[in-house]
């Protein structure tokens, strides 16, 4: 099956990086991403498509909605199990934003720069 | 009765030797004086034993009268002029006693009582006056050492004065560079919040360097294999993808590389030398970097980030990190209100920041930086530009950001600095310059 994943980041390069970086199990099927440049954007495509995402990467430092206010709006709207697992992404690694995200209900803490090898490994664990 | 005249002769030298001894004239009178006392008593002596009684009284009062105009005349016994005049009644009862004994000797014996106390009286009179004499001089003498001491305490005190000028002088001096220092605290103090928003803002850009080059990697490989097997489309296609790579990491190269450069502008002294700036570009910049600053310091804090820029703006001359550093100011000062709002307003408050530039006619831009933070009560409006007056708590703020931006803006920029605001509701900080 394959696995939708949004990704959620205001840097428009994320999506070229992603899409390379996922190349092969993309060709696979293993994965389908789509992209949002903000929160905003993110819970509109959530709103039409909510059934398909089962998990969502976003980062939390953005401009306008942070990720943790997407976060709980995610937490708050789209409860109906499964619940879409959510990872955090951030530049600032520290306790207290990985406090802050656990605490309002991500599944996962990734800081950047993103190591792929161990999102993959992940990715990996949440499909089986 | 006779010996009045002569003793009033006599004691007249000593005293008026008594009245200048000590002073410089002394030792030219001395002699005459002392002579002239011991002149008189010979005489008087010699009066007793050859003159008659008549005769007596009015060569005594001759005498003396004789002495009063000697004295009189001379400069150096001005002082005891009044001393001299007060010996006129007695030479006088003097010359009227003998002139009448002379005349009329029965109503003399008559009344001779009469003449006697006469002259007592004018010799009592002599002696009041002597002492009156004494005690002016006396008096003179103290007001001209009083005068005296005067003088020495008010050089002392002119000299007291100039001593504090000389110390007010220095300290004014001491608070000048202290000033400077100041200010220079406050550039590096705005410099450090710029530092964790720089390396936000650079982190981003290295990472897509990073990610992109270590991808093109694995591309290469992937290329070299389908090479291998001779698929040329998929080669060209991961050729195609390798050339965006590339041309990614170029341009998040440049990117940092601008922000790096954009800080070292910042923190070199300002030359003060005016260029053509796109305000467009420099408010841009230093949004983000005020923004990514506060966030630094504050991981919970966000905001609603609104610009409007003027397309038509032309470049216009300014010194870009001065007027950068201004903006930065307004921009930090819009975060913090915001943040201080956010702390007691409800949830459905978003935290908004907005940035405009507009083209003035004919020349010139004018930027507003709004929030709808906390506002600006009206007795604070007007001190705020004041330097070091600030709200914020003790440590947290120098005070000098807004007074150093009007500096900039109307002083060096001829431009103006304006704020529009309603406590509790929003802050607006407009800014033009020509």
């Amino acid at each position: 099956m394959v696995m939708k994943i949004l990704v959620v980041d205001d840097e428009a390069d994320v999506q070229p990086l992603f899409i390379q970086r996922f190349r092969k199990e993309i060709r696979n099927g293993e994965f389908e991403f789509s992209f949002a440049l903000s929160g905003e954007e993110a819970l509109g495509y959530l709103h039409q498509n909510h059934s398909e995402i089962v998990l969502i990467l976003s980062d939390i430092n953005m401009p306008g909605m942070s990720g943790i206010e997407l976060l709980t709006r995610i937490r708050h709207e789209y409860d109906s199990p499964p619940p879409p697992v959510v990872m955090m992404i951030t530049a600032y690694g520290d306790e207290e934003n990985r406090r802050q995200a656990i605490d309002n209900g991500a599944n996962d803490f990734l800081t950047k720069p993103l190591d792929f090898s161990l999102l993959k490994e992940k990715l990996k664990t949440l499909n089986k | 009765m006779g010996v009045f005249y002569f003793l009033a002769a006599f004691l007249l030298t000593r005293r008026l030797a008594k009245s200048i001894k000590g002073s410089v004239i002394y030792p030219k009178w001395k002699a005459t004086l002392t002579y002239g006392g011991w002149g008189v008593m010979v005489v008087l002596g010699l009066s007793y034993t050859n003159l008659p009684d008549i005769a007596r009284d009015i060569v005594g009062s001759l005498i003396l009268l004789a002495l009063l105009f000697y004295f009189n005349k001379e400069k150096d016994f001005q002082p005891q002029r009044a001393y001299l005049e007060a010996h006129l009644p007695l030479v006088a009862v003097g010359l009227i006693t003998g002139a009448v004994h002379f005349i009329a000797p029965d109503f003399y014996t008559k009344y001779d009582e009469y003449f006697q106390f006469a002259a007592l009286g004018a010799f009592i009179w002599i002696f009041g006056r002597w002492v009156t004499t004494r005690k002016q001089v006396e008096e003179l003498r103290i007001n001209a050492e009083r005068r005296a001491e005067l003088e020495i305490l008010v050089k002392e005190r002119t000299l007291e004065l100039s001593k504090q000028k000389d110390d007010l002088e220095e300290a004014v001096k001491e608070l000048k560079s202290t000033q400077a220092q100041l200010i220079q605290s406050e550039k590096m103090a705005s410099l450090g919040e710029l530092t964790a928003g720089i390396a936000h803002e650079i982190q981003n850009p290295l990472n897509f360097v990073n990610n992109f080059s270590e991808v093109s990697v694995e591309l290469l490989d992937e290329l070299k294999e389908e090479a291998k097997s001779g698929n040329a489309a998929e080669v060209i296609s991961i050729a195609d993808d390798l050339t965006q790579n590339l041309e990614k990491i170029i341009h998040h190269g440049k990117r940092a590389d601008g922000i790096v450069k954009g800080m070292l502008q910042h923190s070199r002294a300002s030359t003060g030398q005016k260029e053509p700036t796109d305000i467009n570009v420099l408010a841009d910049e230093y949004l983000r970097l005020a923004y990514h600053g506060l966030r630094a310091k504050d991981k919970s804090f966000n905001a609603e980030l609104i610009t409007h820029y003027d397309a038509t703006l032309p470049k216009i001359s300014m010194v870009p990190q001065d007027v950068g550093r201004v903006l930065l100011n307004l921009l930090t000062n819009a975060f913090y209100a915001v943040q201080q709002k956010r702390k007691t307003a409800g949830p459905d408050y978003k935290p908004t920041v907005e940035l405009s530039t507009f083209a003035l006619r004919p020349g010139g831009c004018q930027v507003s930086v709004k929030d709808n933070g906390t506002g600006i009560p009206e007795n604070i409006k007007a001190k705020i530009m004041q330097p070091f007056f600030t709200t914020k708590p003790t440590g947290e703020g120098t005070g000098l950001g807004l007074s150093m931006s009007y500096d900039i803006i109307v002083k060096a920029h001829g431009g103006s600095l304006s704020i529009n605001t309603q406590e509790g509701q929003y802050s607006e900080f407009v800014l033009t310059i020509p």
